[in-house]
């Protein structure tokens, strides 16, 4: 088969159905834009859990000795190895905790670099300067205020933390945004599914003359066919070259610039370029194949072979 | 080269089966009209032939294949064998005379330098040489058929299947036609032609196959039209 005369039969394929093909490619962008979107949300709410988020639920951190000069909390020293044993037994005890864990200031600022790395804020830091904490889970998260009355104040504590609830009303927020674009998402996508069956459909009528004369003198049907499958993919790559624009430009106005998010929320860590990068190969091989598909299976129906 | 056994055809939906019990043979390089009013079953007994609609009952065989037995996807290899003509010539509009014989070729994969040598050769033989580049609006009647005709022929098929060629075109333009024909058939091609056109098929003294509702009713060698109006 001559690579010239398929070209030139798709290029005349697509420009006959000019508003229809103008049709598929914005909802195929659309579409994969929001499949995009909502991926990298995901992305960006596992970025900011952290290392802790989904294994314990209570954190109690300790003085080091730059807090024992700052905080109020830690007026009486840092912690010393007593105190840091007696908070251990007493937790031990407690009937509300799963499990205890220690982290110390070392894998704190492991942990620490492992999510910030690559800010400013990181790179000043010395393990010195990162506290000491127990990571406790308990066997139900809600009885966080217990570990909070007997700890809050204690000797040695600089402060407990609810982790989960400092982040969980975020998270559930992300998470709604994330359920509402891939159901726009799902909408989208069966309008460019409907779309593309009907672009060929239209496609297959108009050409009845040429395909009839095509099956007279013996084009296979993978001949025949094979036009129109390509006009879809084409149309759909177009589209999914779009929506891989639309996810650079957006996390580029989103954080980098315009709302510039990065500055104004600069303790959140963001999403980098390669985690929107890695997403591009995905996107633009769906917008290749789902309208291919979708071709091959309406010409079985529209177009006899 | 053709052979019906028993061969029936109905639609659905229909009460009258289009085609009933009808048995031949074709042998390789006869011209065989099909004559018979509309609707006596001709335009389904070329359709079993170019395996546009399989039969209900009975075997169809072309070129030596039982049509049967043929898959869908190999179909299109018999079709290869098989030239068409109609009577409505189906040519495409926006191609020129040499681009829309090229055409054949290009669709079974023919390279570029067999479609420049036979092209040309095949226009020359049909009487169109000197038209390449005209646009199939600017041609007659018969010299569009002239164009179908070169477009069946190009990929040499051991069968012309032809539904009423001469149909659209005046008597004149006609009996040019029918000379290009059995000419054709002299290369050894098998022709088997459909047709309403008495006068045609009085002069040629074929071999004459009518058809009436459905039924084989005569198979005559060197045989006349004799259907009345």
């Amino acid at each position: 088969m001559r690579a010239q005369f398929v070209l030139s039969e798709i290029g005349v394929g697509l420009r006959r159905n000019l508003t229809m093909t103008f049709a598929v490619v914005v909802s195929v962008a659309l579409s994969l834009a929001l499949f995009g979107g909502s991926l990298l949300m995901n992305d960006q709410v596992n970025t900011m859990k952290g290392y802790w988020y989904d294994k314990v639920n209570v954190s109690i951190f300790l003085c080091n000795k730059s807090d024992a000069e700052s905080d109020p909390n830690c007026a009486k020293g840092a912690v010393t190895d007593d105190q840091k044993g007696q908070i251990k037994t007493d937790l031990e005890k407690m009937s509300v905790v799963d499990s205890v864990t220690h982290e110390s200031q070392d894998e704190a600022y492991k942990h620490y670099k492992e999510q910030f790395g690559d800010s400013p804020l990181a790179s000043s830091l010395t393990p010195d300067q990162m506290q000491e904490s127990y990571r406790i889970k308990l066997k139900d998260p809600e009885k966080y205020q217990v570990i909070a009355t007997a700890f809050d104040g204690r000797d040695g504590v600089q402060s407990v933390q609810d982790q989960k609830g400092l982040l969980d009303n975020l998270f559930g927020l992300l998470e709604g945004m994330n359920i509402a674009a891939l159901a726009m998402m799902a909408l989208m996508l069966v309008v460019a599914l409907m779309l593309i069956v009907n672009t060929v459909r239209v496609s297959a009528f108009s050409r009845r003359r040429e395909t009839g004369i095509m099956r007279l003198v013996g084009a296979s049907g993978f001949y025949i066919q094979t036009p129109f499958i390509m006009e879809a993919a084409v149309a759909g790559l177009i589209g999914g070259v779009l929506a891989c624009g639309f996810l650079v430009v957006g996390r580029y106005f989103i954080i980098d610039n315009g709302l510039a998010l990065s500055e104004k929320l600069n303790l959140i860590n963001f999403i980098g370029w390669d985690a929107v990068l890695t997403k591009l190969p995905l996107i633009l091989a769906t917008s290749l194949l789902m309208p291919a598909l979708a071709a091959f299976f309406a010409l079985r129906k529209y177009l006899k072979v | 080269m053709i052979r019906f056994d028993n061969v029936s055809k109905a639609y659905p939906k229909q009460n009258r089966p289009a085609l009933r019990d009808v048995s031949l043979e074709v042998e390789k390089g006869e011209f065989v009209f099909l004559v018979g009013s509309s609707g006596s079953g001709k335009s389904t007994f070329l359709r079993l032939i170019l395996r546009e609609e399989r039969a209900s009952h009975g075997q169809v065989h072309v070129l030596g294949k039982d049509l049967a037995r043929v898959s869908n996807w190999k179909v299109p290899q018999i079709r290869r064998q098989l030239g068409t003509v109609f009577q409505d010539f189906r040519l495409l509009p926006n191609k020129t005379v040499a681009e829309n014989v090229a055409f054949a070729q290009e669709v079974i994969g023919k390279t570029r330098g067999e479609i420049r040598k036979s092209v040309p050769q095949v226009l020359d033989l049909v009487g169109l040489g000197g038209k390449e580049d005209r646009m199939p609006g600017e041609l007659s009647g018969g010299e569009q058929q002239r164009v179908a005709i070169a477009r069946a022929f190009v990929n040499r098929p051991k069968l012309l299947i032809c539904d009423e060629p001469t149909g659209n075109l005046d008597p004149q333009t006609s009996v040019g036609i029918m000379k290009l024909l059995d000419r054709i058939n002299r290369t050894g091609t098998t022709v088997v032609m459909a047709t309403h056109d008495q006068n045609i098929v009085d002069q040629m003294r074929k071999r004459v196959i009518e058809l009436e509702k459905g039924r084989l009713v005569r198979d005559q060698a060197r045989g006349v039209y004799g259907y009345q109006h």
